[in-house]
Parts: C-alpha cells; sequence; structure tokens
C-alpha cells in the first residue's frame, strides 16, 4: 500500500531568480497536479548553481522547471553540468527567448515559453514508468 | 436589485476593463484561478510581492541610469526580472514597456532608457492602483456576506 502511494509522489524543482515567478511557477504546476492525482513536493532554487548543489547534497526531482537567464549560474550552465553529474530529471526549460537551441544542447528535454499555466505544464507531470513498476509490483 | 448583485456587476465591468485597456491579460485570469479556500488571499499576496519587488527594481534601474558610465547590462539584468514577474502575474502593459526596454538597453540607448523607465513607473502606478480598485470591491463583496465571482 506505502508502495502504491509512493507511486503517485512526484517531486518538482524550480529554478528561477524571481521570487514571483517561483511562486506563480509553483502554483500552477501545484494544480496541475492535483488535477492529474499526484501528490506533489517542490524546492527552489534562485539560480542555477543552488539547483547544482541541491543535487549534490543528494537530492533528485521528477521534473525541474529551469529558468534561462539568471545570476551567478544561467539555465545552460546548470543545465550542461546536471547533466554531466548523471542528472537523468526531465529538465524543461521556461524562457522568453525566441533561440533555444544553446539550451536544448546543454541537455534539456523541453522548453515552455513563458508565462507558465497548469496547461503548458501538465503534459510534463509524468510519473516515470519505471517508478510507477516498481511500486505497483511491491504491492 | 441587491448589493450583492450590484457589487459583482462592478466587479465584471471593472475586470472587462483592466482586460479591454490592457492593463492585464489572460495570465491575470488564471492567477485568480489559483485563489481558493485554503489561500483565499493568494492574489493580493502575489500581487503585493510584485509592486514591492517592482519598486525596487525601478529604483535600481534609476540609480544604474544616473551614474556617468551607464552599466546597461546591470539595467537590462533588472528589466529582465521586471518583464518575468510582470509576466507572470499577467501585468501586460509593464511587460510591454519592458519589451521595449530591453531593446533600449541593448542599444545603450540612456535616454530611450530614461523614458521606458518613466513609462514604466506609470504603469506601475496606474495598475497598483486599478487593483486596489479591484481588490476593494472584493473585499466588499465579502463583507457584504457574499464569496468572490469564480473565474471561468
Amino acid at each position: 500500500m506505502a508502495d502504491q502511494d509512493q507511486s503517485n509522489n512526484f517531486s518538482v524543482l524550480i529554478v528561477d531568480d524571481d521570487r514571483i515567478v517561483r511562486e506563480t511557477n509553483r502554483r500552477f504546476t501545484a494544480l496541475a497536479g492535483t488535477q492529474k492525482q499526484l501528490r506533489m513536493e517542490f524546492q527552489e532554487a534562485e539560480n542555477g548553481k543552488e539547483a547544482v548543489y541541491l543535487h549534490l547534497a543528494g537530492a533528485s526531482f521528477d521534473l525541474i522547471l529551469m529558468d534561462f537567464q539568471m545570476p551567478i549560474m544561467n539555465g545552460i550552465q546548470a543545465t550542461q553540468l546536471l547533466r554531466q553529474m548523471g542528472v537523468k530529471s526531465r529538465i524543461v526549460g521556461v524562457t522568453s527567448e525566441s533561440d533555444q537551441q544553446a539550451f536544448f544542447d546543454a541537455g534539456l528535454n523541453n522548453c515552455i515559453q513563458k508565462p507558465l499555466n497548469p496547461a503548458k505544464i501538465a503534459e510534463f507531470l509524468i510519473v516515470s514508468k519505471k517508478r510507477k513498476r516498481i511500486g505497483t509490483s511491491q504491492a | 436589485m441587491d448589493l450583492l448583485s450590484q457589487l459583482r456587476g462592478q466587479i465584471a465591468d471593472f475586470s472587462a476593463f483592466l482586460h479591454r485597456e490592457g492593463f492585464v491579460d489572460d495570465q491575470f485570469t488564471q492567477l485568480q484561478k489559483l485563489r481558493d479556500e485554503s489561500s483565499p488571499g493568494f492574489v493580493v499576496e502575489v500581487v503585493s510581492l510584485f509592486f514591492e519587488d517592482c519598486e525596487k527594481l525601478v529604483n535600481n534601474m534609476a540609480k544604474a541610469l544616473e551614474q556617468q558610465i551607464v552599466d546597461f547590462k546591470q539595467v537590462d539584468s533588472h528589466v529582465h526580472q521586471l518583464k518575468g514577474s510582470s509576466s507572470s502575474i499577467g501585468a501586460a502593459r509593464i511587460h510591454n514597456v519592458c519589451i521595449a526596454f530591453k531593446t533600449c538597453c541593448e542599444d545603450q540607448n540612456r535616454n530611450g532608457c530614461v523614458r521606458c523607465l518613466q513609462q514604466v513607473n506609470h504603469e506601475c502606478i496606474q495598475l497598483k492602483n486599478n487593483l486596489q480598485t479591484l481588490f476593494n470591491l472584493e473585499q466588499q463583496i465579502i463583507a457584504a456576506g457574499g464569496s468572490i465571482p469564480a473565474k471561468q
């Protein structure tokens, strides 16, 4: 029963230097997750470096929402580093930039145009099949 | 017409005005849909934070533009932040000014930047006043025993 419960857990890391954007992205993602009957958990990072440090400390996430332009370490640099570290999470870029190629080359899975809303985020709230299979097989 | 119906009508008309005049866009409606019983003051809280940050950013930009040698990269980073946060709450006019502002930064056009900053300041004040009017109407509905109309 506990494993089946865990299979509906969904962890999200929101990386953005603006607190308003972090708050609204978190709320919209939470709403989209609730609509998909997921139990959502959130962490936030103010820049790419904080996101990297979280992973170095052992954190892992189902989904990382990564802003493009941030001080200290931007989204491209952070995505590159995370992939070099072996992070397999789905990384979705959230940007208003039209030129996204460099962001994808860094290791993004997808990109969303700002601003975020529940409809845009819903398709990325997919619990990995591997985690779901483990959850149900141990029931 | 009873008081609640009157107030609901005023809110509907005022919301339509805000959208029609481009003060807010659909993203603001999306934000209003996040309001629920567990966080009834959510929109007011986020909007307050936004204007708090807006004021700081405008002051920082003003200081940067007063310097003899303007650091346009720094100004641009402030504009970028304001552009992002204004778009996330649906503050359409402010967002649009930021787009023009970014171009002035890229062109290292000080006079253009100063004009954009004045416009940003003006739009922030207008939006703040307009949203305060909207929130006051919503408070009147609650005080009269009603609930704020749900956004579709």
